[in-house]
C-alpha cells in the first residue's frame, strides 16, 4: 500500500471507507463493458479489490485491458448521509505474486467492512480456493462526483495526477 | 454469474431501485453511473434516464446495465447478495436512452447459495491457478486432517471400544492387544476414506457434486488440487499395508481366526467403492457399512483382546451398526444429484424423500428396539439401557430430515446431530458395559 499523501479527494475517500459494495466495470475481450459488484478498499491513493481465483474472469479481462472504472452508487451499500455518488476511472493492475497470502495485507481494511471474514478465514480449510486471491490495484486518473447523488445532473470532475 | 433468460433477468431487475449504466467512453475507459430505469419485459427493453449530456454512449453502442443488491448486517458484513447484468444496444430517447436487451446474466444467493456458487467455479479456479503456476495450499496438518477425514474416526472408536469392554466383562481384556487392534482398525478406516475419495474422483461422483458439506461429498482434496492422486494412492496403500501388517501380527499372536475377521473387514472396505462390485453404487453401502463398523470391528477387537471368538460382540454391536449405517444414509442426501449424475445409485438416489425419511425412522427405531430387546434377552447388561437417553437426538434428526431434505446447507446441523447420535449412543452403551464390569 502507498504511503503518499492522499491523492483521492477527501469526500471520495470517505465514500470508499464505508462502501460495502462498489460496481467495478472492466472491458472484456470483445471490447464490451462487464460489471462486478465487489468490496472496494482504499488507502487514499489507490483503490484495491480482491478476487478469488474461483471468480477469475474479471482478472483475465483486466490483464488484457487495464482500463477500469468503479462506481459507488447504492445508498444501501454506501451508507453515508447526506448521500453522494462517485465514479472512479483508472488503470488496474492484477497483483498475484502470492495468491495464498499476498492479499492478506488488505485484511485490516476488509475486516473493517466485513468482520465475518475472520470467521471464514478460520475455516479456510473448508473453502481453500476461495482464499487463493488476487489483488486488483487501481490507480485512479479521474473521479466523477455528484454531491447530491443525482447523476442526471452534471458531475464535478477531478483529474488526478499520477501516483508513484 | 450464470446466463439468464432476458425475460427472467428483466423481471428480476424490477425489484432494484436503480441501475448502473456502463459503456466504454471515447478515451477507451469504461464509464459507469447510476441511472433510474423502467423495464418492459414484453419488449425486452429498458428505458433509462434522464442522463447528463456529457455522459452518454454513442448511438447504437453496446452498453451494460447492472442491478445490484446487498443487505448490510452491522458487525458481520452483509447478506442477500444478488445482481443482474443486461447487455444491449442503446439508442437515444428523450433525455435518456432505450436499451434493447440481447443477453443477461446474474447471481442470486437465494437461488444458488454462495458455497454452491464457489463449488461450481472450482474447475475455473484450478485452471487459473495452473496458468499462474501456483497451487492451493493448506498446512500439512490440515491437509492430512482433510484427506483422511479424521473426524469420522468416531465410527471406528465406538465398535472398537465396545469390543474392548465386552472382553473386559469376560475378564479377557488385554490393553496391548486392544491398542494394536485399535491402531489396525483406525488405519483401515482412514485407508478406506482415502480409497473412497480416489474411486469417487475417478468415477466423477465428487466432481459432479456441487453441494458438498463438511459431512458429505468426500474430502475434496483431489478436486481442490490440495493433494495429488499419486500422494493419495501412496497414503491409502500405506494405511492398508499398516493395517494388514498389524492384522497378520495380531493373528500370529492371538489366533488365526483373527486373520479371517481382518480379511472380511478389508474386503468390505474395498468392495464398498472399488470396481467391479462398487456396492455403494448398487444401494448396498449401508449394509456394508453396518457390517464393517459394527460386528466386524467389535468382534475383531474382542478376538484380539481375548484371543477367542464370541457371539457377544456380534450381537451387542447391532445397534451401533444400524446407527452408523444411518450416518452414511443421511450424509448421502446432499450428494444425491451428483451421485445420480455419476451413476452411483445409492439408496438415497433410489428412494423418494418420503421413503428415505420412513427408512430413517425404521432404522433408528430398530436400533433402539434392539438395545431394549438385547437387555430383556439377557444378551447385554441392563446398564446399556443408558443408551436410550439419546432418543431425543434421534427425534431431532428425524425432524431435521423432514424440514430440510432438499437444502444441503440447512441439513448440516441434522447431519451433525445424526453423527452425534451414533457417537453418544455408542459411548453410553460402552459406559453401560463399564458400569456392569466394575459394579
Amino acid at each position: 500500500m502507498s504511503d503518499n499523501p492522499p491523492l483521492l479527494p477527501a469526500p471520495v475517500i470517505a465514500l470508499l471507507d464505508v462502501a460495502l459494495v462498489g460496481e467495478l466495470t472492466v472491458i472484456d475481450q470483445a471490447g464490451r463493458p462487464i460489471t462486478y459488484p465487489l468490496i472496494p478498499l482504499s488507502d487514499g491513493n489507490l483503490v484495491y479489490l480482491t478476487s478469488s481465483v474461483l471468480f477469475s474472469r474479471k482478472l483475465r479481462h483486466i490483464k488484457a485491458n487495464p482500463k477500469v472504472c468503479l462506481s459507488l452508487t447504492d445508498p444501501v451499500a454506501v451508507p453515508v448521509k447526506p448521500f453522494h455518488r462517485a465514479t472512479i476511472q483508472g488503470d488496474a493492475r492484477v497483483v498475484e505474486d502470492d495468491v495464498h497470502e499476498g492479499w492478506e495485507q488488505l485484511l485490516p481494511l476488509w475486516r473493517a467492512k466485513e468482520p465475518a471474514i475472520d470467521f471464514f478465514l478460520k475455516k479456510r480449510f473448508g473453502i481453500p480456493l476461495f482464499f487463493e486471491r488476487s489483488v486488483i490495484e487501481i490507480t485512479p486518473h479521474r473521479v466523477l462526483w455528484w454531491e447530491d447523488g443525482r447523476t442526471s445532473g452534471p458531475a464535478r470532475v477531478y483529474e488526478l495526477a499520477g501516483v508513484s | 454469474m450464470a446466463v439468464l433468460e432476458v425475460a427472467d433477468a428483466l423481471t428480476r431487475a424490477r425489484s432494484y431501485p436503480h441501475a448502473v449504466l456502463a459503456y466504454v467512453g471515447p478515451d477507451g475507459y469504461p464509464v459507469n453511473i447510476a441511472v433510474d430505469f423502467t423495464e418492459s419485459v414484453d419488449a425486452a427493453e429498458v428505458e433509462i434516464g434522464p442522463l447528463g449530456h456529457d455522459l452518454r454512449p454513442a448511438e447504437g453502442q453496446e452498453v451494460e446495465l447492472t442491478f445490484s443488491h446487498i443487505r448490510p448486517q452491522p458487525g458481520v458484513g452483509y447478506d442477500e447478495r444478488r445482481y443482474v447484468n443486461l447487455w444491449g444496444r442503446a439508442t437515444p430517447r428523450g433525455e435518456g436512452l432505450r436499451v434493447e436487451v440481447r443477453r443477461a446474466s446474474g447471481w442470486d444467493e437465494a437461488d444458488t447459495p454462495f458455497f454452491e456458487y464457489a463449488e461450481r467455479s472450482v474447475p475455473a479456479g484450478r485452471g487459473y491457478l495452473d496458468e499462474l503456476g501456483a497451487r492451493p495450499r493448506l498446512s500439512r496438518l490440515w491437509t492430512v486432517f482433510l484427506a483422511t477425514r479424521l473426524p469420522f474416526l468416531t465410527a471406528t472408536l465406538v465398535p472398537v471400544g465396545l469390543g474392548g469392554v465386552i472382553a473386559a466383562r469376560d475378564g479377557a481384556f488385554h490393553a496391548l492387544w486392544f491398542v494394536l487392534a485399535l491402531v489396525a482398525a483406525v488405519a483401515v478406516h482412514l485407508g478406506l476414506n482415502m480409497a473412497n475419495d480416489l474411486f469417487d474422483d475417478a468415477n466423477g461422483a465428487d466432481a459432479a457434486n456441487v453441494t458438498p458439506t463438511p459431512f458429505s461429498g468426500g474430502s475434496r482434496v483431489l478436486q481442490y488440487g490440495l493433494v495429488s492422486r499419486r500422494t493419495m494412492v501412496t497414503g491409502c496403500v500405506a494405511l492398508y499395508a499398516l493395517s494388514m501388517g498389524m492384522g497378520v501380527y495380531l493373528a500370529v499372536e492371538r489366533g488365526w481366526g483373527l486373520l479371517a475377521i481382518g480379511a472380511v473387514g478389508i474386503v468390505l472396505s474395498l468392495v464398498y467403492s472399488a470396481p467391479p462390485l462398487r456396492l455403494v453404487h448398487r444401494g448396498l453401502g449401508e449394509p456394508v457399512t453396518a457390517l464393517g463398523f459394527g460386528p466386524v470391528m467389535a468382534v475383531g477387537t474382542y478376538f484380539a483382546s481375548a484371543g477367542r471368538w464370541s457371539w457377544q460382540p456380534v450381537l451387542a454391536s447391532l445397534p451401533v451398526a444400524l446407527l452408523i449405517a444411518l450416518v452414511l444414509y443421511v450424509n448421502q442426501i446432499p450428494d444425491r444429484a451428483g451421485d445420480a449424475a455419476a451413476g452411483k445409485r445409492t439408496l438415497i438416489v433410489r428412494l423418494s424423500p418420503a421413503q428415505v425419511q420412513a427408512g430413517y425412522a425404521t432404522g433408528v427405531g430398530a436400533a433402539f428396539v434392539c438395545i431394549l430387546v438385547e437387555v430383556v434377552a439377557g444378551v447385554t447388561p441392563a446398564w446399556t439401557l443408558l443408551a436410550l437417553a439419546t432418543l431425543p437426538l434421534a427425534w431431532r434428526v428425524w425432524r431435521g430430515l423432514r424440514a430440510h431434505y432438499g437444502e444441503p446447507y440447512a441439513l448440516m446441523p441434522t447431519m451433525q446431530s445424526n453423527i452425534l447420535l451414533h457417537l453418544l449412543t455408542g459411548l453410553l452403551f460402552v459406559i453401560g458395559y463399564v458400569i456392569a464390569v466394575v459394579s
